[in-house]
């Protein structure tokens, strides 16, 4: 499996720059301590959208958590396959090997998983130290997180082969940003307008935060699955037009 | 199969409207140094793209190994080496990890891949450099590595876009005694040159392309013979304005042009700062020239090189 040593690749390049993985991990910490033990100070509990009342630290844990794998990955696939696709022209030297296109979007998007759930699972290892994972089903977070990841990673992946300078990738903070901040994070969704909330719905991060918090507060049913679908899906649409893209771009 | 390792038949490389390769015929056989000689643009690059499985063909016929590219690309680039026109080492890598991955991007164990390292790493005179980083390496050490790495599979075919281009004088010996010591190893290259002297000193037998056709093709021996005469004289003549208004070189010309043109049939060409005669004995036309009256500031008989048969063929209009 050729993908493989694409990762194998990664990891070697990265041994050197763990002081990136550090980042990825500390930023979403200090929202869940800034945000969970802050504001959560202030705002005592919270009525979640199946009807029970949590704790607002517990609340926001899984939402943050999805935001850590969204970023983690999305970092990886779009700036550093940038810079690869572009300048390094890492991939131009690696097709003049047996590896093909399909064996780079696979590797390249596995690779962001595995940072995906490894900062997802030192996230998850917080929450849980400060309480703030209430379910054994909080065990499953890990896996909802990598599948969180092969979204993201595949479309920002997907996106990024479309970008001409690093200019561009303000669409990218533009399109993550708001997701950040309204996918029914910090507040819960039936807190939103008619309106907004199918919008809000429609979006790759609400359901990785909403698959997320029915599992870290045990609040679980089949629809869960249908979260589960629909970033799995996202995913694999994105690494088929990944794996397109790429033969297009580096095999003209 | 075993007798050809590229065979190419009327093969066609389209960009849109732009022809960059324009149904050329090759063929290289195992063993040998095969060079494709062309300025800027004449498709030399494409050609070789396409025999690395890298850019599809348009139309024709290309086979290597006796395998298609467009259905046994990851076959066939298992058996090659490439070295690419511009180095992409993987600056987040140090030098022997450069290698060493490569290897593994070819399926070879970790273990084989070590050990071929080492061996590779001093092939490229770069053993103390193992642990730097690419970027501060010189051109000539990044070559160097370029190569190395293209041979970590150890590939039946060798192929080389440009490898001594940019290079200083020494950077480029060092490179063709290694590119020497490989041919004689009996590793198949193909090297893409605007070089002459490149293509004298590697190539057994050569294309010289030109706007994506092959203009000739031969040894280089063959080329000169055939394209070019044995020697070539070279006279730098004085530009000043005479008397009767005609300038000094203009006349020079003229006479030239009488004494071998008409008379001994040899081929003149009037450049800017010089002209070049075309003769199987550069001192005999010498005395020729100064029988006719023609006092040149300088001149020089030298041997004729691949050079003078690249310019008689695609001409001297710079291509960009």
């Amino acid at each position: 499996m050729l993908a493989a040593r694409v990762i194998e690749r990664n990891v070697l390049a990265y041994r050197r720059l763990w002081v990136a993985f550090l980042t990825g991990f500390a930023e979403p910490v200090f929202y869940l301590f800034s945000l969970g033990l802050g504001v959560g100070a202030l705002v005592h509990s919270v009525t979640t959208d199946a009807g029970t009342t949590v704790e607002y630290a517990t609340f926001v844990a899984p939402a943050l958590l999805a935001s850590s794998a969204m970023n983690g990955a999305i970092f990886d696939s779009t700036y550093n396959v940038f810079f690869k696709l572009r300048y390094a022209r890492t991939y131009e030297a690696m097709l003049a090997t047996p590896i093909g296109p399909r064996d780079l979007a696979l590797g390249e998007i596995a690779w962001s998983l595995i940072r995906g759930a490894m900062y997802s699972a030192a996230f998850l290892a917080v929450a849980v130290a400060i309480g703030a994972v209430d379910s054994w089903w909080g065990l499953l977070a890990l896996p909802a997180a990598v599948f969180i990841a092969l979204a993201f990673s595949a479309v920002g992946m997907f996106a990024t082969t479309f970008m001409r300078s690093f200019l561009d990738f303000d669409f990218i903070t533009l399109a993550i940003q708001p997701m950040f901040l309204f996918s029914a994070t910090f507040f819960p969704l039936g807190t939103y307008p008619d309106a907004l909330r199918l919008l809000v719905q429609a979006t790759p991060l609400y359901h990785g935060v909403a698959l997320e918090r029915g599992l870290m507060l045990g609040e679980v049913g089949w629809g869960l699955l249908g979260h589960v679908a629909y970033l799995a899906i996202l995913g694999m649409i994105g690494a088929v037009g990944v794996s397109r893209r790429l033969a297009r771009l580096l095999l003209s | 199969m075993s007798d050809v390792l590229v065979r190419a038949r009327g093969l066609t490389k389209r960009f849109g409207d732009f022809i960059a390769v324009d149904g050329i015929d090759v063929e290289v056989r195992p063993g040998e140094a095969f060079g494709f000689l062309g300025p800027n643009g004449a498709g030399k690059s494409s050609t070789m793209k396409m025999i690395g499985c890298v850019s599809p063909v348009t139309s024709g016929e290309l086979q290597v190994f006796g395998m298609d590219p467009a259905t046994h690309g990851p076959a066939i680039r298992a058996r090659l080496g490439v070295c690419p026109q511009e180095d992409m080492l993987d600056g987040e890598l140090t030098v022997e990890e450069n290698l060493w991955i490569y290897g593994r991007y070819f399926g070879l164990s970790r273990r084989e891949a070590r050990a071929r390292a080492q061996g590779l790493l001093e092939f490229a005179q770069l053993t103390d450099r193992r642990s730097d980083r690419v970027e501060p390496l010189s051109g000539g050490m990044k070559r160097r590595l370029t190569i190395a790495r293209a041979l970590i599979s150890e590939p039946d075919l060798l192929l080389l876009d440009e490898p001594t281009t940019g290079l200083d004088p020494q950077a480029r010996h060092v490179l063709w005694d290694k590119l020497f010591r490989l041919k004689q190893q009996g590793v198949t290259l193909i090297v893409t040159t605007h070089y002459m002297d490149e293509a004298e000193q590697l190539c057994d037998r050569l294309v010289v392309m030109d706007g994506g056709r092959i203009a000739a093709q031969g040894s280089p021996r063959e080329l000169i013979e055939r394209h070019c005469s044995r020697e070539v004289l070279e006279l730098r003549l004085d530009p000043v304005v005479s008397a009767t208004g005609t300038t000094g070189a203009a006349r020079g010309v003229e006479l030239l042009g009488e004494a071998f043109g008409e008379r001994l049939g040899e081929r003149v060409e009037v450049l800017p700062d010089r002209v070049l005669v075309y003769t199987d004995d550069g001192e005999a036309a010498l005395e020729a020239a100064h029988a006719r009256g023609v006092r040149p500031i300088s001149s020089l008989v030298r041997r004729a090189s691949l050079e003078d048969v690249f310019l008689t063929l695609t001409g001297r209009t710079l291509v960009d």
